[in-house]
């Protein structure tokens, strides 16, 4: 039993960076911007609110809980804000190809993380041995819930996480309901649709498409803050994030789009993600399970497209450059 | 008081001049047509009314004040809604959703309410039409409903409706005018574009008509008939002198069917259409655009799959007769037909833009040969050729085509079309955006061909053309042929009833008897 | 006449699209796109080091062209390049392969899997053989997938490859796993001991370094002079115009396809057979991504691809030279590297569009 728990604990923790990560790319996706970049973005929210947690935390005579998540979540929130702005800024003003740029962000952003997380020391002259924020952590770390450990393993598996976990979980229920009950869901919707009758009804959709993108790209990177605050106890390692941002971005695809589906979703791919602890399989297959998360993402992609359920296909515009004079 | 006045508007697209001096009212409470041929300038200055373009020169008025219309926005404060011709709705999105896009006033965003509103408005006028359907489950009727629907909701007074019955059954347009004699009753002005002379009659209160950018007159629809909206419509005959022969040893070239196409929206875009093109003659085919011209040219190529018909090609060197249904471009051209196709769109499906004169040569014969390589020699002589033989004005041949002009753009297609020595030759509007040089060179070039024996279609817009220039002509409305007359002996005015003409008038006035 | 004030929304200028830009002033755009990137580098890898400008770029220099390392280098670019390659034809087609990472690494799991299996049953001849087929094979396999559910159903191609990258990285770590049962993370030249391409006049890489000289040429014929190629621009720049010569479209997308994870796979030949006689997951090390920008930016043009990796490749190792020589993490490489391809992505704009003031246009119009 308290296997269990503890897989589906740790399965939930697997998932939520993926959940933000997903949820910030579906909204990014709804504006008609494939944005290949998240997964550069999220290495550039992490690396950022790494930054400010570390000059936070070796410059402050004691580490306030409060400031000690408020300050990384900032300069996360920031940095994605800038790169998500660059792609924007490159992909709607300037018309250049969506995934040459979302690639080159990737690129970028990746390198970025891992040269400050690298070097960051190194540039700051800092005495300290390595980049740890175990401080820092801590206070992410610490449960909303304080009955959770009156409540046995169950309550543990559920409760005993640190906010951002519920965060996510918030963050794309608010999502789903923006997309799918509010005026500026159906604008949102219909840019991505079909920009020229969005154009035509009187909708912003440059302003639309990097309200979205920003928004998107801000979301996707506190997956990033999460994985080293929390899941990491505040340590960078190089590349430690992994492939995780395009297993976000198979995650859209196997949500078909919906920010509601995807909580589970990830929770399921951080299952499979770690799957291979609890049960006994032979090393060798490990990577068999772990290749379920995109096998699985492959077919309902075909399925998606040879089903032709309208519903569950990608936005329309996806990926397209909207040039007015086009039309 | 008028509803609209429009002062000496004028429009220009550079050097041409779409809109030239036009005056008109409309009156609230009443139903306008505006009658003109293709590119008389209807659409062209009722986008103006609705925000889409801005005037050169004129006055528009609304209600007696002097306003200036320069978005859609504009015109919707203005309480003008305009129903395009292609619809503007996201496929994925309810009725509802659809209608209200993009409003931004001050009430609460809620889709139950405006669902409710929506139904109120369907009530009032008779719609017919489920607020929660998606758009990609209408059909075209629906559509143009929501469109409808779309302008009200906003609350329009003044609606024009381009072209609307273009896409619609006799049923579903008996059924929109009634809708409009209703929103007239309720006090709304309504502007109707169309070309169908009995839905000008049978529906409007004054019709106006243009000619050619200019505006003719605007008559009580009771106080005239159709042979004089005709005539207004289409003007005097106007002599153009091109040179035409007398065909010679005619026979039959090409033999279509009861040729039947239905599209992907469940419109009959081809209705039991048939007819004979002969060697050494011009076929013309006259109709209002989209009509189906483009279906007919495209099943016969071989481009589209025909329901239902025949097509047969009757081979000049052995008189036998090859069925061309249901087969390939490359099919046909295996068989031995040498049918040639200048589509309507130059660019996008007769050349390639991006490719240069010489790789354009090669679009019909890059596969000639067994090699795996092109052979670029044959191309290159023939684009020099090309170039020297119809004075096409290029920096090179290895110049991109559209970078050309429209008139070199189209002798390097006609060109490349002809060069094949073809026994059957097609082309759609090929002297369309041309100026008067270029078009006479192209007419010159299809009297060549049909001197040659060679079985030429010509499917064309301007009349005074088709009749100077065609030994028959077919003219076709809806889709289906009304009439077919002789280039030489037909009037004008004969021709602008038939294309006029809908094949539905007759069943619905069959159906009221 | 009327010569009343007419009152504009218009904004202050509007875009539009041009087409009429020459060759010469289109490559000096660019030009001055890659001088302002490279300041900005500069001006970049000064806060981090302190150094100099001119001899951060002096170093630069010597990380990619200093002694020893040319031949790596050049190495180096020939790899890229072949990749480049690789997604070229599709990429006319304007179909989108994000998957030449999983295309190329099929190829190198193939190589690598012929090289421990059949290593030393069969004469070293026959071997190199066997595994070019293979590499050929898998990554024809690994790209025609895709297309075949995109030629017939639609299927968004992009999503698709790109998925299919991490399936061949799984496979690949099986393959280590099912080799190597220390749970090393690499099989290495201990284990990859037969089927090494020849040296070529003595010198390691050599070999590699012509094939894809040879390749280049190849494909650029292919691209331009063959009835292939033909069809592949057709169909790329207007599905209509295919459909009016009568061109399969289905077919020459997955023809394309077949084409580009043929290329692929001989890279991941090179890669394993011709130089790194070992295989890991990363051993691709992200080339199928940069490959797509060092395509798009040589305009899908294989000959000027050959500066373009050129470009990627120098700055590459110039990079890490100057990390190294200061101590900072080897991803600085990845930052240079990324401003230049913001440079030259945000100069395609002014390339492609012409920006019209329209400061007065009307006014005097009304003049008239």
């Amino acid at each position: 039993m308290d296997a269990i728990a503890q897989f589906i604990s740790r399965a939930i923790l697997q998932g939520t960076p993926l959940l933000y990560g997903a949820t910030g790319e579906i909204i990014t996706e709804k504006s008609g911007n494939l944005n290949l970049g998240i997964p550069g973005i999220m290495y550039i929210g992490a690396i950022s609110g790494v930054i400010g947690g570390f000059f936070y935390q070796n410059g402050a005579q004691s580490v306030d809980p409060a400031l000690a998540v408020i300050i990384p979540l900032l300069c996360c929130l920031l940095g994605s804000l800038l790169t998500s702005l660059l792609y924007c800024f490159l992909t709607v003003t300037l018309k250049a190809n969506q995934n040459v740029t979302g690639l080159a962000i990737t690129t970028f952003g990746v390198g970025f993380g891992n040269f400050f997380g690298g070097s960051l020391i190194k540039i700051l002259r800092s005495d300290v041995p390595y980049l740890s924020l175990v401080k820092i952590a801590r206070a992410y770390k610490t449960t909303i819930f304080p009955f959770a450990d009156d409540m046995g393993s169950f309550g543990q598996m559920i409760f005993s996480h640190g906010f951002m976990v519920y965060l996510a979980i918030v963050i794309a229920l608010v999502s789903g309901f923006i997309l799918k009950k509010t005026k500026a869901g159906l604008h949102l919707r219909s840019v991505g649709e079909n920009p020229a009758t969005a154009d035509a009804a009187g909708i912003n959709v440059t302003l639309y498409k990097y309200l979205a993108t920003s928004i998107g790209g801000m979301i996707a990177g506190l997956g990033g803050l999460f994985y080293i605050m929390d899941y990491s106890n505040g340590i960078w390692s190089n590349n430690g994030f992994g492939d995780r941002g395009w297993l976000a971005i198979a995650i859209v695809i196997f949500s078909i789009w919906k920010p509601s589906m995807s909580i589970l979703s990830s929770y399921l791919f951080g299952a499979l993600y770690i799957l291979f602890n609890y049960i006994n399989v032979p090393m060798t297959y490990i990577p068999l399970i772990q290749m379920l998360p995109y096998a699985v993402t492959i077919i309902v992609l075909i399925a998606t497209s040879i089903r032709k359920k309208r519903e569950n296909q990608p936005p329309q515009a996806l990926g397209i450059t909207y040039f007015r004079e086009e039309r | 008081m008028n509803a609209l006045e429009l002062k000496n508007v004028t429009k220009r697209f550079g050097e041409v001049v779409a809109n030239k001096n036009i005056n008109l009212t409309v009156q609230s409470g009443e139903i306008l047509a505006i009658l003109g041929e293709n590119g008389s300038g209807k659409t062209t200055l009722m986008n103006m009314i609705a925000g889409i373009y801005y005037p050169d020169e004129g006055e528009i008025f609304v209600n007696g004040k002097p306003v200036t219309i320069s978005s859609p926005k504009d015109a919707f404060n203005l309480r003008i809604g305009m129903i395009h011709q292609h619809f503007k709705l996201v496929d994925l999105f309810t009725a509802t959703e659809n209608i209200v896009l993009g409003i931004n006033d001050k009430h609460k965003f809620n889709l139950k309410d405006a669902a409710k509103r929506v139904a109120e408005i369907s009530a009032k006028y008779g719609f017919d039409i489920d607020p929660k359907k998606k758009i990609y489950e209408m059909s075209v009727s629906e559509k143009q409903t929501v469109e409808i629907v779309k302008v009200l909701y906003r609350g329009a007074d003044i609606l024009i409706l381009d072209e609307p019955t273009a896409v619609l059954t006799p049923q579903e347009t008996e059924k929109l005018f009634k809708v409009i004699k209703k929103m007239k009753e309720d006090g709304k002005s309504i502007i109707i574009i169309t070309h169908k002379m009995h839905e000008v009659l049978s529906v409007s209160d004054r019709v106006a008509i243009l000619r050619r950018g200019e505006y003719i007159d605007t008559v009580v629809t009771a106080e005239t008939n159709e042979a004089e909206l005709t005539e207004m419509m289409v003007g005097k005959k106007i002599s153009l002198n091109i040179n035409r022969t007398e065909p010679k040893d005619s026979t039959d070239r090409l033999i279509v069917e009861n040729l039947n196409l239905t599209n992907a929206d469940g419109v009959k875009v081809l209705d039991d259409i048939s007819f004979t093109a002969k060697s050494g003659e011009i076929l013309g085919i006259a109709g209002i655009a989209g009509s189906g011209q483009k279906e007919l040219l495209e099943s016969i190529a071989g481009l589209i799959n025909s329901s239902k018909g025949n097509v047969t090609y009757i081979d000049p060197s052995n008189n036998k007769n090859i069925d061309l249904r249901k087969k390939t471009p490359v099919q046909i051209r295996e068989l031995g037909v040498r049918l040639s196709f200048v589509p309507e769109d130059r660019l996008g499906m007769g050349l390639v833009g991006n490719m240069d004169i010489i790789d354009n040569m090669m679009l019909r014969s890059y596969k000639n040969g067994h090699s795996l390589f092109l052979d670029k020699k044959p191309p290159k002589k023939l684009a020099n050729k090309i170039i020297e033989d119809l004075e096409v004005v290029t920096p090179s041949a290895t110049t991109p085509v559209r970078r050309l002009s429209g008139g070199n753009v189209q002798k390097v297609l006609v060109g490349r079309e002809i060069s094949s020595a073809p026994t059957v030759l097609m082309a759609a509007y090929p002297v369309r955006g041309l100026d008067i040089n270029s078009s006479y060179t192209i007419y010159n070039l299809l009297n060549k061909q049909k001197e040659n024996g060679v079985a030429v279609i010509f499917v064309g817009e301007d009349l005074d053309v088709l009749l100077e220039l065609c030994d028959r002509i077919l003219v076709i409305s809806s889709g289906a042929v009304s009439g077919i007359v002789d280039g030489r002996t037909a009037k004008k005015e004969e021709i602008g009833l038939l294309m006029t003409k809908a094949k539905g008038a007759k069943e619905n006035e069959e159906q009221k008897n | 006449m009327k010569n009343r004030k007419i009152k504009t929304h218009e904004p202050l200028f509007h875009i539009s699209k041009r087409t009429d830009v020459s060759r010469s002033k289109g490559i000096i755009i660019r030009i001055i796109a890659i001088l302002a990137a490279l300041i900005v580098c500069g001006i970049v890898t000064k806060i981090f080091t302190g150094d100099d400008p001119v001899s951060i770029f002096k170093t630069i220099y010597l990380g990619a062209f200093g002694t020893g390392r040319t031949l790596v280098t050049i190495h180096e670019i020939a790899i890229l390049l072949c990749v480049s390659l690789a997604v070229t034809p599709a990429f006319r087609m304007r179909f989108w392969n994000t998957g030449a990472e999983g295309q190329v690494l099929i190829g190198c799991l193939s190589t690598a899997m012929c090289m421990f299996y059949l290593g030393g049953k069969v004469p070293d001849g026959l071997l190199i053989l066997i595994m070019t087929i293979f590499a050929i094979v898998s990554g024809i396999v690994w790209a025609v997938i895709p297309a075949f559910f995109k030629a017939h159903w639609g299927t968004n191609e992009t999503l698709f490859t790109l998925m299919m990258n991490y399936v061949a990285i799984q496979l690949v770590e099986f393959f280590l796993k099912v080799a190597d049962k220390s749970g090393s993370n690499v099989v290495g030249p201990d284990l990859l001991t037969h089927g090494w391409f020849p040296k070529l006049f003595g010198t390691n890489y050599l070999l590699n370094i012509f094939i894809v000289a040879v390749l280049t040429a190849v494909l650029y014929i292919y691209l331009n002079y063959s009835k292939h190629g033909y069809e592949i621009s057709v169909v790329g720049e207007s599905e209509n115009t295919a459909r009016y010569i009568g061109i399969n479209v289905k077919k020459v997308i997955v023809r394309t396809m077949a084409v580009s994870g043929a290329i692929c796979g001989i890279a991941g030949l090179l890669l394993v057979g011709g130089s790194s006689h070992s295989i890991d997951s990363n051993l691709v090390g992200g080339r199928g991504f940069t490959a797509i920008m060092v395509s798009w930016l040589a305009k899908f043009n294989p000959v000027t691809m050959v500066l373009t990796s050129l470009l990627i490749v120098f700055l590459e190792r110039g990079a890490d030279e100057v990390s190294s020589k200061f101590g900072l993490n080897a991803d600085f490489a990845e930052i240079l590297t990324g401003i230049i391809l913001f440079f030259i992505i945000g100069c395609e704009f002014f390339i492609n569009y012409k920006i019209n003031f329209n400061r007065n246009k009307k006014h005097v119009k009304e003049d008239k």
